[in-house]
């Protein structure tokens, strides 16, 4: 439990810089809004249309992949922790887990849902 | 030391989703998310549960928040006022206090404390959450495990047969 002392220290240093940093600047800074400073900064070009668009679903296929290669990892977490113990049947086990989820892979790769194009 | 931080992390789950549900922007909605999703990471982590806690971070903070906000950006909630019906507030308070009271009552009634199992608390401390959990995924729950991804590969083989237009 103790060994969690330091996250927890980094978490709070880590508020505080963005906390503080944010407020000294709101105390400090000259306040003298107008229209064309609070516009929209665009590249400099005049904004055409609102930033909230419909997007192609092509970022939700790539977010799902995410999803589930992130969920694999999670399963190679324990096993590496615990690979001391399992030995080389635990090796054989991930490698049959990898293999089956490769399959998935080359079938995105194939389908094209990997491509920008 | 170990209740401060509990009182603290629980202090900040309840308002960060207490935030989550009344902003108006989805997208700060899913970060006051992400301020929850920690937070309840951390009280895993109070419970000696640590691959609970990294699963909390890696695939609930970092993939399906991801998701959640891919899912704000398609379907681009513009309208404003749908959470504003105060019929649905009167809805919502009700329902949530009927289930608060039924959770009490259980709670109060039900001998919570189960037997004890063969993994305690020692040895929790002595080997780690994870260690103990991998062994005994990897060995007695072997089955289940590569089952799993089975299921990945069929979640994923659908979502790109879903997405894709041929």
């Amino acid at each position: 439990m103790s060994g969690y002392l330091p996250i927890a220290l980094m978490l709070v240093i880590a508020a505080l810089i963005g906390l503080i940093s944010i407020s000294v600047g709101f105390l400090i800074r000259p306040r003298k809004p107008e229209k064309v400073k609070l516009s929209v900064y665009e590249c400099g070009m005049p904004e055409f249309s609102d930033a909230r668009q419909r997007y192609n679903v092509r970022f939700y296929v790539i977010a799902m992949l995410f999803v589930i290669f992130d969920v694999e990892t999670v399963f190679l977490f324990p096993w590496a922790v615990s690979f001391d113990v399992l030995g080389l049947f635990g090796l054989i086990e991930m490698i049959v887990f990898i293999i089956i989820l490769v399959f998935g892979y080359f079938y995105a790769w194939k389908k094209g849902a990997l491509e920008w194009a | 030391m170990e209740q401060l931080g509990f009182y603290i992390l629980a202090f900040l789950a309840i308002i960060s989703s207490i935030f989550m549900i009344t902003r108006e922007n989805p997208v700060h909605s899913a970060l006051w998310m992400l301020l929850t999703f920690f937070s309840v990471a951390g009280i895993f982590v109070q419970l000696n549960a640590e691959f609970i806690a990294a699963i909390q971070v890696l695939v609930y903070a970092g993939a399906i928040l991801v998701l959640y906000l891919f899912v704000v950006m398609l379907l681009n909630p513009k309208s404003k006022g749908f959470i504003r019906i105060p019929f649905r507030y009167v809805l919502g308070i009700v329902a949530s206090f009927v289930i608060f009271v039924q959770v009490l009552l259980t709670l109060q009634s039900a001998n919570v404390i189960g037997k004890a199992g063969v993994y305690t608390q020692e040895a929790y401390k002595q080997y780690g959450n994870v260690k103990l959990f991998g062994y005994e995924l990897f060995s007695n729950y072997l089955v289940p495990f590569e089952v799993v991804s089975i299921m990945l590969l069929v979640a994923m083989i659908g979502a790109i047969v879903l997405a894709k237009k041929d």
